[in-house]
């Protein structure tokens, strides 16, 4: 990686402290779109360790992040005008919440980075500030017992961090509150395109040997007129569960995301048929609803791991009822599917 | 916009009121607003907005929480199964989507 946001050295207590631009540039833009997209997503890192912004000194803030560089871009961006130290915890590229989730963003990183970077001696205070998301993973009170640094939770986005500061180091009830609007969706969605792109190919592969199937035995024909349109109920189907489903979240009826891409899917379903794309028999038309249903189903349900407000306990509640409903979909689509075609 | 809520009744969220000592970093590291101190002690206000994600738990001084955490993520529910390990959503060390 080309560390494009290194502006120079800066000296402190007998140690060479990089630092850091508060500017982002085209680089860190086009970064951020394609590790959006996937490209390069599990590389996209900084060293970790201390950086400085602006011109600090012993007295001024120090704040924590991930090594993950969209997490210290986004940290950098909102520390323009401000002086101070940035801590970059070994998160193996991952972002703060995520990290913390799994323990890396955690309270011995935490105290081992302290220790190398050697904090009490470039600070003369003790208090720290990490983001509030990190709290997952730090114990802020075994920081304290082990290092003598008090952690301070900041707000859980770095755009509240100058208004953090301004109310005199307390975050509101709105900067402690984790949101998931239409533009965070949004963001995520390129990548959860993505992610299913296995089983979206596995789905097209047995539908394109269904297609084939004819009252004659098999015929090759077939997989390109049927076929096509087959893909193109599938990919509809696939688009409707990861994209328009993220996309209306909170609009669409019921709690259970597996709930709301089955509406999503009926939906689809329903443009399709009257578009005369789901066959041409009664057999068909019932096996396209099946289908699309719980491929648009199945694909929401994945979207629990990209929201910020499911639980464990739930998202384990809405699979055991709706996985055997979405296995059961699947099957008797196929078979009608078949059957359809025999007749 | 309306606070998107998730299946009501489901929460591992406990919390032991003779334990706790007011402290409200309970307050301060929950993303969800679960919590609320008054009359000296901690309460749970919003139990159906727990997202079990632990951060009360681990940063509670005197251990009057326990939540059963982990990561609310279908795909790593099914990743778990297959592994039959914990339900994991691969964040590190492999190319699988992170929750």
């Amino acid at each position: 990686m080309k560390d494009s946001f290194l502006t120079g050295n800066f000296q402190v207590a007998n140690a060479t402290v990089p630092l850091v631009s508060t500017e982002l540039h085209s680089a860190d833009f086009w970064g951020a779109v394609m590790v959006r997209w996937g490209f390069n997503r599990d590389n996209y890192r900084v060293s970790p360790g201390l950086y400085a912004v602006g011109n600090p000194d012993q007295s001024s803030d120090v704040f924590v992040t991930a090594n993950y560089k969209l997490s210290f871009d986004t940290l950098r961006k909102s520390l323009s005008g401000i002086n101070g130290w940035i801590l970059v915890l070994d998160t193996n590229g991952i972002n703060v919440w995520c990290a913390a989730g799994k323990g890396t963003f955690g309270t011995n990183e935490l105290i081992r980075k302290i220790r190398q970077a050697s904090l009490e001696k470039v600070i003369h205070h003790k208090r720290i500030i990490l983001p509030q998301l990190g709290a997952t993973g730090v114990a802020a009170h075994k920081i304290k017992e082990e290092t003598g640094f008090n952690v301070q939770y900041g707000p859980v986005r770095a755009s509240d961090i100058k208004k953090f500061i301004k109310n005199g180091y307390r975050a509101d009830k709105e900067m402690r509150r984790v949101t998931f609007r239409f533009m965070d969706r949004i963001k995520l969605i390129s990548n959860d395109l993505l992610y299913g792109k296995f089983y979206l190919l596995g789905a097209i592969a047995i539908i394109l040997a269904i297609s084939g199937v004819a009252k004659d035995g098999f015929a090759f024909r077939n997989l390109f007129d049927k076929g096509s349109e087959a893909i193109i109920n599938l990919f509809f189907a696939y688009i409707s569960g990861i994209v328009i489903t993220p996309m209306f979240l909170p609009y669409i009826p019921g709690r259970s995301f597996a709930m709301k891409g089955f509406l999503c899917g009926s939906l689809t379903f329903i443009i399709l048929l009257l578009s005369g794309m789901t066959g041409s028999n009664l057999f068909e038309n019932l096996s396209w609803f099946l289908i699309i249903t719980a491929v648009s189903s199945f694909m929401a349900m994945n979207f629990t791991g990209s929201s910020t407000f499911t639980s464990l306990s739930g998202v384990k509640k809405e699979m055991r009822f709706s996985m055997p409903v979405q296995i059961g979909f699947a099957v008797a689509g196929v078979i009608l599917q078949v059957i359809g075609k025999i007749l | 916009m309306k606070e998107l809520t998730y299946l009501p009744d489901v929460a591992t969220l406990k919390l032991c009121e003779n334990t706790c000592n007011g402290c409200g970093m309970c307050t301060k590291v929950c993303p969800h607003d679960v919590f609320e101190v008054f009359a000296k002690k901690a309460h749970i206000v919003r139990r159906d907005y727990c997202m079990e994600c632990g951060a009360c738990e681990l940063n509670c001084p005197v251990h009057a929480i326990t939540v059963k955490s982990g990561v609310g993520c279908a795909a790593g529910i099914i990743n778990g199964i297959l592994k039959n390990s914990e339900p994991t959503c691969g964040c590190s060390n492999n190319n699988s989507k992170c929750c």
